[in-house]
């Protein structure tokens, strides 16, 4: 038994945890993280693999987006060692031609046409003004609809400024247009391409049980490209997490690896402190969950302390995860058709057109894999040589859709699914599979059992539009406090949602700081 | 409990009674209680009243729905599921209850007994399995409806302690209020608990559907000496009126299917506030209703007598002859026994507080005329009509 | 050639059409109608295809319409009778069925008899749609705002729409999001467990649309569906005495009545526009015919591409008008029976064979029917919503004879390689082969089916890609945004020129709200005295 007492303590040490864990402690509160497994950086975390576990890169986002700069500022991460990385393009590949390359302000190659080549600039401005628009939303806590409480009248004000005047009356018409529909039909409007229309879409779904004819593609879109408003995406350094811990300890937070909490103490509807699995108790002034808003609610509080019906609705979240991690140690470079090896450091897609990835979505629907799935492919160790052996390298590959819930279960057909996934990828990269030394695949199912996010879902729950803003992880907990008295929810469950981004945290810990919120 | 697919032939189901008492029908004049076919009134309503407030009467409780909670959390999850402290309620006892939604907005209320240390039963007058199944997530508990598979009896009345003792239901003299005792009824086993809607002497019998005529006949055997009516929906509204017992989905909606905003109604608002202990560990609607008891009452469910002998029907309440509109009567009726109008109206609080004086204004008629009047309403706390006996143990008379 | 002047002239004899006109002839407006085919109605007929039988061939039963419109237009009076419908089930693949009855008791019992707990749910989910039934209709006979507008009446507007939202509480507010953002399937299981009942709840969901149960945005197509009354039996539906081309007879009759004139076989080929002012249509026939305004009842992708100018339109409305979103997803079949077929799982006195039939029992046989439609295939097991009117109005067959309608979801504009006759034909046959898994003697009976891809309906009745709303009901294209934002009011690009189709809010469905809204707003523009009806107070 301890008699330690801190002002708060933060479940998990993943990014959002660590965010918040790091703002706490610069408003002086005494912070303890508490993070289950012996490594920090959750989903950011590195991940070994192999026989001799000879192989690392990053567990499950293996690209970065830069940070916001106020969160730079506010945490001090460049002066601890945060650096956004050398970005990388979106090289999507075919079997028999030249790719298509996507940066932020134009596209080239391949079979593109001059109309597609033309317009891409102008469609990409358009939707980043659009996620600039929803910026007010995304970078506070969703206002509430009724009673609303103090700043929620700005947001309101801000955001309807933003959307009237800020985008103009025929941009706003067309935001209003396309904010609720799906990618697939803004993108065959303006574009001929499939490749550059999968790319795009691609962009949409990846993470979501979604493909790019589900209405609600846009938004989820506009989100991602609200995290991509500092820069293009980059190759995961793992400095991030780093510096967010070393920002977080330099303000007095404690970290502690492998210290499982085994549930939030809650007396008289208000949280108290934690339970920790070796039976020691913590007090805390509050508890705030960097973990999926499913297990905080349902496993660490228990639905006996909570209203029937709310937790009847927090089961009702959706967020059956359907993306799997293909990890594979390579004896050297693979070689993909028509790209040389330089591009290999970009980002290579596999997704020849929007129909195929609805197909691919198709049999996740119905708890099998996709017969063709969708690949994003990154080779860590071209940037840092020092995560594979000498000579070798380690491909990550994000595959979808491989369903949570497999018909026939995951154990029984885990090595098929290899099987098949590597003879996909060797029809791209003939001799692929010879070149394999080692490999691990990470379903979703293995995704919740090693990084606790429930149903492995990427973000912790679907980022459909019912489960966004106000609604996020659902009403009566949108607002980063919860029915629990004293309980605050700060993961990628959270508004805005999943994404490096570190905003659920940031947001947050505003939301904790406000005047009198902590009574 | 199978449902044949021929279900559509016949709307309304017959309780195990249902062939016993169709022959008592004296006027075939049927209501319909969860989709079953009851009486509404069988001979008069005088005589039905009067059987239950001077003698006995009998009525078909089998359409209540009654759900079996059972298992190692089986406490905990009624515990969480109720507004009322239940640290009281043992084995053998029944207590009134009431539950909410997150709101804090009654979705019905009911008697709950405990039969054993892991096993309950829950009555209602709604359907609760949805609600039950949602509240039991997190418990370790089986709960299922047994509504068809107990029939149940009311026996109601100053003689219905002699009636059953007469009927052969051995060891009753010491069954006290809200008690609940295994008997026999000849070789039929029974269980019998001190409850009841009529705020007389009282008890409910419970049975298994293959024993339900053998209990009636025993019960209806006893006529020779006693005087023993089946009773309807319509003399039971009058007792329970009497009783000032409120009915949800009569009196004020149930919160699960109010449409409209503010149409639901809190236990504090329909006066079931002493049902209510907000520091009794975490409960479906604690924080709501804890954050309602801090604020000033708004409205109240209240037993006003009202004036003059008039039939009021349905009414709006005023804060005078001609005053403020501040509420409406839900129920009514006229009280042979007490000699006057009863009624209990939702009042909407002035201040925090019940308005000083209260009048209705209601229509009535006269030879298919219709008059207007007004007159005055006495608020009541205490139920209308507690009779003494009601309480004794043993009963008056044993 | 320049014929004769109107004050208006409606292009289409669609039921909108005809109710914008007779509003229109009611206010005293010297008011043409004009039709494309020899039958009026659009898609709101009955047809007589094989001698002897009606069919409805087009849009079959008659619940959206709204009360204050028959009222008001006096339509009893002309000829329309609407009885309600008083059933719905899904036969399951096990030999049993699911039935929604009309009597409550026997609904909740089948209710039971498959998932005690569902009843229950029933409860709460019955209340919860009547809450957005309530808040939606409330909407449906008004104009919608203008989000990029200030002028006094939008900003007005807007306050009554925040004030109907904000009858609601604020957890009911944020369900009402859900739920209108929500999936059909996603929906329903916040409620029901049971298969069959899931999907035969969410079968109203994909009637017309080019999504699945899964698809979120459906579970408001739910509303559309059930937010219809007849006799104040919310959720009821009704059929038209002598079919569908009762409703728009009598609007017909009454807008004769009114004064109005109605000319067949009379094809608009353009909207004359002169000084960006509307001055009447010319025909096919190169007949010019002069009007103070012009409306179009015709879909708005095609009235602004096909019976416009270019020149006339805005190019920033010409591009809105090519991404509406008109999916055809539907095929429709009609037939001829020598007599009633029997359904083996059904008890020979059920009355469920009076209402619709569903032969699709699980969401996954549903989502997998959308699958094929996305692919641009027909569903190889569709969902077929199919209905034996006959049973109770002889006027739609000989003495002793059927005709049943079957509504296919879902079926593509386009297959690969296009639709040639012997496609549709196979089409059909795998409706057929459906409902004859499920009633032996059904293949026996056919005298005659007619059989309609979206072909066919953009062919014959005119409505772009077969879609049967005129644009689909997503949340993208509702209130404000219908059929655009910036044009949600009736009005077209040049002064004079009017929208009345179910393009426009409130939607598709045999409603007429689409009509009698266009009619109050030309009516307001012409200082005229508004003779349409305000909505029946809820409370």
């Amino acid at each position: 038994m301890t008699t330690d007492r801190y002002d708060a303590v933060v479940i998990g040490a993943g990014h959002n945890g660590l965010v918040c864990a790091g703002y706490l402690a610069n408003a002086g509160m005494r912070v303890l993280v508490c993070e289950a497994s012996p490594a920090i950086g959750g989903m950011a975390a590195e991940r070994r693999f192999g026989d001799g576990k000879q192989y690392s890169l990053p567990a499950l986002a293996h690209l970065q987006f830069p940070v916001a700069t106020t969160l730079r500022e506010d945490l001090k991460l460049d002066s601890f060692g945060y650096s956004a990385g050398d970005p990388v393009e979106t090289v999507t590949l075919a079997r028999d031609s030249e790719p298509v390359i996507l940066g932020a302000e134009n596209v080239r190659g391949g079979t593109l046409g001059d109309a597609d080549i033309a317009a891409y600039p102008d469609f990409s401005k358009r939707y980043r003004e659009f996620a600039a628009a929803l910026a007010p939303l995304f970078e506070t806590k969703p206002p509430r609809l009724r009673n609303p409480a103090g700043g929620d009248r700005s947001t309101f004000m801000r955001l309807g400024w933003k959307v009237r005047f800020g985008l103009g009356r025929e941009n706003m018409y067309e935001f209003l247009r396309v904010a609720a529909i799906n990618v697939y039909d803004v993108l065959n409007e303006v574009f001929d391409d499939e490749r550059l229309k999968a790319a795009i879409a691609f962009d949409a779904v990846i993470g979501n049980a979604m493909g790019p004819r589900t209405p609600g593609t846009v938004l989820a879109w506009l989100q991602r490209l609200h995290s991509e408003r500092h820069g293009p995406p980059a190759l995961s350094n793992g400095t991030l997490v780093a510096a967010l811990a070393r920002s977080a300890e330099t303000a007095g937070a404690v970290i502690r690896p492998g210290c499982e909490i085994e549930r939030i103490v809650v007396e008289n509807g208000r949280a108290t402190g934690v339970a920790l699995a070796g039976g020691e108790t913590l007090e805390a002034g509050i508890v705030v969950s960097g973990i999926d808003p499913r297990a905080t609610f349902l496993r660490l509080v228990g639905a006996p302390q909570l209203d029937a019906m709310f937790a009847n609705r927090v089961r009702q979240i959706r967020g059956a995860g359907v993306v799997g991690k293909l990890h594979l140690g390579l004896e050297g470079l693979p070689e993909f058709s028509g790209i040389d090896a330089s591009q290999l450091r970009d980002r290579l897609l596999i997704a020849p057109s929007m129909r195929h990835i609805e197909r691919a979505f198709n049999a996740s629907k119905y708890g099998e894999c996709s017969e063709h799935p969708v690949f994003e492919i990154t080779v860590p160790s071209l940037a840092d040589p020092s995560l594979a052996p000498e000579g070798r390298h380690v491909m990550s590959v994000n595959v979808a859709y491989l369903p949570f819930g497999l018909k026939g279960g995951w154990a029984e057909n885990r090595s098929a699914v290899v099987r098949h996934l590597l003879a996909e990828l060797e029809s791209y990269a003939p001799g692929i599979a010879s070149q394999v030394t080692d490999h691990e695949l990470l379903s979703p199912a293995d995704i919740e059992r090693d990084y606790g996010a429930v149903e492995g879902h990427w973000h912790h729950g679907e980022l459909s539009i019912h489960q966004s803003l106000m609604l996020r992880p659902l009403y009566g907990a949108a607002q980063y406090d919860t029915p629990v008295e004293r309980l605050y929810l700060c993961s990628a469950g959270c508004h805005p949602g999943g994404g490096v981004t570190g905003l659920p945290g940031r947001n947050a810990a505003k939301r904790i700081l406000e005047p009198g919120a902590v009574s | 409990m199978k449902i044949d697919s021929s279900h559509f032939r016949q709307p309304l189901a017959h309780t195990p009674f249902y062939e016993a008492y169709a022959s008592l029908s004296k006027t075939e004049n049927w209501a319909t209680w969860n989709g079953y076919k009851v009486p509404r009134i069988v001979d008069t309503l005088s005589v039905e009243y009067f059987a239950v407030r001077s003698g006995c009467s009998v009525m078909d409780l089998t359409p209540m729905e009654k759900y079996r909670i059972e298992g190692p959390d089986a406490r905990a999850c009624v515990d969480r599921l109720v507004t009322r402290d239940l640290s009281k309620l043992r084995p053998g006892r029944v207590t009134y209850v009431v539950w909410c939604n997150d709101d804090g907005k009654v979705i019905d209320d009911g008697t709950l007994f405990q039969f054993d240390e892991h096993r309950y039963r829950l009555c209602s007058q709604h359907h609760q399995l949805d609600w039950l199944l949602m509240s039991a997530d997190g418990f370790d508990v089986e709960i299922a409806v047994e509504t068809h598979d107990v029939a149940a009896l009311a026996v109601q009345g100053p003689t219905s302690y002699s009636v059953l003792g007469k009927a052969g239901i051995a060891g009753l003299e010491d069954l006290e209020p809200f008690g609940i005792r295994e008997l026999t009824c000849g070789s039929v086993p029974v269980v019998v608990s001190r409850t009841g809607y009529s705020g007389d002497l009282g008890y409910e019998l419970w049975v298994d559907p293959e024993h339900a005529i053998a209990l009636w006949d025993a019960i209806f055997a006893v006529r020779d000496s006693y005087d023993i009516h089946l009773i309807g929906l319509d003399a039971l509204e009058m007792v329970r009126i009497e009783a000032g017992f409120i009915m949800p989905g009569f009196d004020f909606n149930c919160a699960e299917t109010t449409i409209r905003d503010g149409y639901d109604r809190s236990p504090y608002e329909v006066g079931l506030g002493w049902a209510v202990h907000l520091d009794k560990g975490h409960f479906t609607g604690r924080r709501a209703l804890t954050a309602e008891k801090a604020r000033p009452a708004t409205r109240r469910l209240t037993k006003i007598v009202v004036d003059g002998n008039k039939p009021v029907g349905e009414a709006f309440i005023y804060t005078g002859r001609n005053g403020k509109q501040v509420g409406e009567i839900k129920c009514t009726t006229w009280s042979p026994i007490l000699k006057a109008n009863l009624a209990i109206a939702d009042i909407d609080y002035i201040g925090g507080k019940l308005p000083d004086a209260l009048w209705a204004r209601f229509d009535y008629q006269r030879e298919l005329k219709w008059r207007t009047a007004w007159a005055e309403c006495h608020p009541q706390t205490k139920p209308f009509y507690t009779p003494e006996h009601r309480s004794k143990t043993p009963p008056a008379g044993a | 050639m320049t014929g004769k002047s109107y004050d208006a002239i409606v292009i289409g004899a669609g039921h909108n059409g005809l109710t914008n006109a007779a509003f229109l002839a009611r206010a005293g407006l010297r008011t043409l109608v004009l039709e494309k085919n020899h039958y009026t109605g659009g898609a709101t007929v009955s047809r007589e295809l094989h001698e002897g039988w009606k069919y409805s061939n087009c849009s079959y039963v008659c619940s959206l319409f709204r009360p204050e419109i028959y009222n008001a237009l006096d339509l009893g009076r002309h000829g329309l009778k609407v009885i309600p419908l008083t059933a719905s089930m899904t036969f399951k693949q096990d030999g049993d069925y699911f039935g929604s009855y009309h009597d409550p008791h026997a609904r909740r019992r089948e209710l039971m008899r498959h998932n005690l707990r569902d009843a229950d749910a029933a409860v709460r989910f019955d209340a919860d749609v009547m809450r957005w039934c309530r808040l939606i209709r409330g909407f449906l006979l008004r104009t919608p705002p203008d989000p990029g507008s200030f002028r006094p009446r939008d900003a007005f507007e807007f306050a009554y729409l925040l004030k109907k939202f904000y009858e609601l509480s604020e957890n009911q507010l944020y369900e009402f999001i859900r739920f209108f953002t929500m999936s059909i399937a996603e929906y329903l299981e916040n409620y029901f467990e049971d298969e069959t009942i899931l999907a035969h709840y969410s079968g109203g969901s994909i009637i017309g649309t080019g999504l699945g149960v899964y698809s979120p945005g459906t579970a408001y197509v739910l509303l559309h569906h059930a937010m219809g009354d007849v006799d104040g039996n919310i959720g009821a539906w009704g059929f038209a005495r002598g079919g569908m081309g009762a409703v728009s007879g009598a609007i017909a009759s009454a807008f004769q009545a009114h004064g109005g004139e109605l000319r067949n076989d009379a094809e608009v080929a353009r909207i004359l526009v002169s000084g960006n002012k509307a001055v009447g249509v010319r025909l096919t026939s190169g007949e010019e015919l002069m009007a103070r305004i012009v409306v179009s009842n015709l879909d708005a992708r095609r009235t602004f591409t096909k019976i416009m100018d270019a020149n006339d339109v805005p190019p920033s409305l010409l591009e809105r008008a090519r991404q509406f979103k008109i999916r055809g997803s539907s095929g429709k079949l009609n037939i001829a029976l020598d007599g009633m077929p029997t359904f083996p799982a059904l008890p020979d006195d059920s009355p469920l064979t009076l209402g619709h039939m569903h032969f699709t029992d699980t969401l996954e046989r549903l989502e997998r029917a959308y699958d094929d439609w996305k692919d641009d295939r027909w569903s190889a097991d569709p969902y077929a919503d199919t209905l034996i009117p006959s049973q109770y109005d002889p006027t739609l067959a000989p003495p002793g004879k059927h005709m049943m309608t079957v509504f296919v979801q879902y079926c593509p504009v386009e297959p690969d390689g296009g639709w040639t006759d012997e496609k549709r034909d196979r089409f059909g046959r795998t409706v057929i082969d459906q409902i004859a898994d499920y009633s032996p003697d059904f293949k026996d009976l056919i005298l005659h089916a007619e059989i309609r891809t979206p072909r066919e309906l953009e062919d014959e009745v005119g409505l772009t890609e077969g879609n049967i709303f005129q644009g689909e009901l997503t949340f993208d294209q509702l209130l404000f945004n219908r059929p655009f934002p910036g044009y949600a009011q009736y009005r077209g690009p040049v002064k004079g020129m009017y929208m009345c189709g179910s393009s426009t809010h409130p939607g598709g469905g045999v409603m007429g709200a689409p009509g009698t809204n266009a009619a109050r707003e030309i009516l307001r523009d012409l200082r005229r005295p508004d003779t349409t009806p305000e909505a029946f107070s809820d409370d």
